[in-house]
């Protein structure tokens, strides 16, 4: 196969993804509002107490845009799953690892993007100061791929069986802590005022590394989920 | 024909003898336009500690084209699934070319198409759209556009519809108009005939005909006797006879 055709069969698979998307909106502002409205229910239940909200502010940022990943992630393979394209896929004259790899891609661009979009605004009700968004966004634009590509795994192991809601959770979550700990801890130093490159070194690595190998373990994964 | 496909796994003379064939093939099909050829060989499917069929051997030659029958749950379509490398057998080998499928992968993948039981069609898309999807998964064949496999499985004037908006068996036809869409050589057919009417029957067995009067090949289950109308040889393996 040529590298042109692979590269065409990804565009069109990632058009494909993004064309059924569109076509079920509905369910594509689902994750958005959910990260949406954790994150402005906390200042509510909190109180007025603007020194807590600000400490407490990245945390709560991040693991609504986890749980928001993770309402989402099942939804990745699913449908594929249930009327057959997964099987035409695992059949496909491309390495399955590519195709992947588009089907991740167009999963953060309908799900993680949106976040990384309305965080600002959410960072302003958490009385983040305005000199730590930037280093907010930038944790957002290189964790939230990392958990749609960690995600990726646990759900073509699970998309195979009947309920496998719970058992993704169990399997992703502890996967994801690394993510939480090194981004929020990035943003509480960048409120600081201290750098906080070591923490974006560390969330850079994991998204390259995720970014090799995920899509090869998503590909086993599957394999293993159809036969 | 009915052939009697049992091989003696270990046994030398048998082993000497399809060494045999081995080069006679070979000498064959360096002569012959298409080289391409399909055997199993001795394979076992156990599914819930239930063998469902071992020491299964057969091979598909172009133009040949092999038929499954036997019971519901005799392994009919796991053996499909097997030989189009989604499911693995207990033992024993599946080859094309001489080669290991499991070892091919995708290589091997671009010259076959699978119809299973789910059509593989996207319901919010329409039946054009599934179809640019689908030629983009495989290799491309030439010479027919998507517009024209979508009116020789009478689906013409549907391009547009939402394949949601289609019947059961408009939507098996688009499946079927996959097949055409790619260079295959291989169909591997799961019940292709499921809720079509008579006459999208008799349609579907002209487009295998000609399928392998080009020089294809195709594995089906079926419970429909097939009446192709010029002389296809036709190998059938019965999985609750054996």
């Amino acid at each position: 196969m040529s590298t042109l055709s692979l590269t065409s069969a990804f565009t069109l698979l990632l058009k494909r993804d993004m064309t059924l998307a569109y076509r079920r909106r509905s369910e594509l502002v689902n994750p958005l509002l959910f990260f949406v409205l954790v994150t402005a229910m906390f200042p509510l239940g909190i109180g007025n107490d603007p020194k807590l909200i600000e400490a407490v502010g990245p945390g709560v940022i991040w693991v609504a845009a986890l749980l928001a990943a993770l309402l989402s992630l099942d939804a990745m393979f699913r449908s594929d799953f249930e009327d057959g394209s997964l099987e035409q896929f695992m059949l496909s004259a491309h390495p399955v690892s590519i195709l992947v790899l588009a089907k991740i891609l167009a999963h953060w661009l309908v799900t993680g993007l949106p976040l990384f979009i309305a965080a600002p605004l959410l960072a302003v009700l958490l009385n983040i100061p305005g000199d730590a968004i930037p280093t907010l966004m930038l944790t957002l634009i290189l964790g939230t791929p990392v958990l749609s590509l960690i995600g990726s795994v646990g759900v073509a192991l699970t998309v195979g069986l009947r309920r496998g809601g719970v058992i993704l959770s169990l399997l992703v979550l502890p996967l994801y802590v690394p993510v939480l700990i090194f981004a929020t801890d990035a943003v509480k130093t960048a409120i600081v005022g201290i750098p906080t490159t070591a923490q974006l070194s560390i969330l850079s690595a994991m998204l390259v590394g995720s970014l090799v190998l995920a899509p090869l373990a998503t590909a086993a994964s599957l394999r293993i989920s159809l036969s | 024909m009915v052939a009697n496909l049992t091989c003696k796994r270990g046994t030398s003379h048998l082993k000497n003898k399809t060494e045999d064939n081995k080069t006679y093939s070979n000498i064959v099909t360096t002569s012959a336009v298409s080289t391409a050829t399909f055997e199993a060989q001795s394979l076992e499917c156990i599914r819930d500690d239930r063998v469902l069929f071992d020491d299964l051997c057969f091979t598909i030659n172009p133009g040949e084209a092999l038929v499954l029958e036997g019971r519901n749950g005799s392994g009919k379509t796991s053996l499909l699934r097997i030989i189009c490398g989604i499911r693995l057998p207990e033992s024993g080998k599946v080859l094309w070319e001489g080669t290991d499928i499991f070892h091919l992968g995708p290589e091997f993948h671009e010259h076959t198409a699978y119809l299973g039981h789910k059509d593989g069609s996207k319901q919010d898309l329409t039946p054009l759209e599934n179809l640019r999807v689908a030629q983009g998964l495989g290799k491309a064949r030439d010479g027919i556009t998507l517009e024209e496999a979508l009116e020789q499985v009478g689906l013409f004037g549907f391009e547009d519809v939402p394949t949601r908006n289609l019947s059961a068996g408009q939507q098996r036809r688009l499946a079927i108009a996959r097949l055409l869409v790619t260079d295959a050589k291989l169909w591997i057919l799961d019940e292709p005939f499921t809720s079509l009417d008579r006459k999208g029957i008799e349609q579907m067995e002209r487009l295998f005909e000609e399928h392998l009067k080009r020089g294809g090949m195709a594995a089906m289950t079926t419970h429909h006797r097939i009446g192709f109308k010029e002389e296809v040889k036709l190998v059938r393996i019965n999985l609750s006879d054996r």
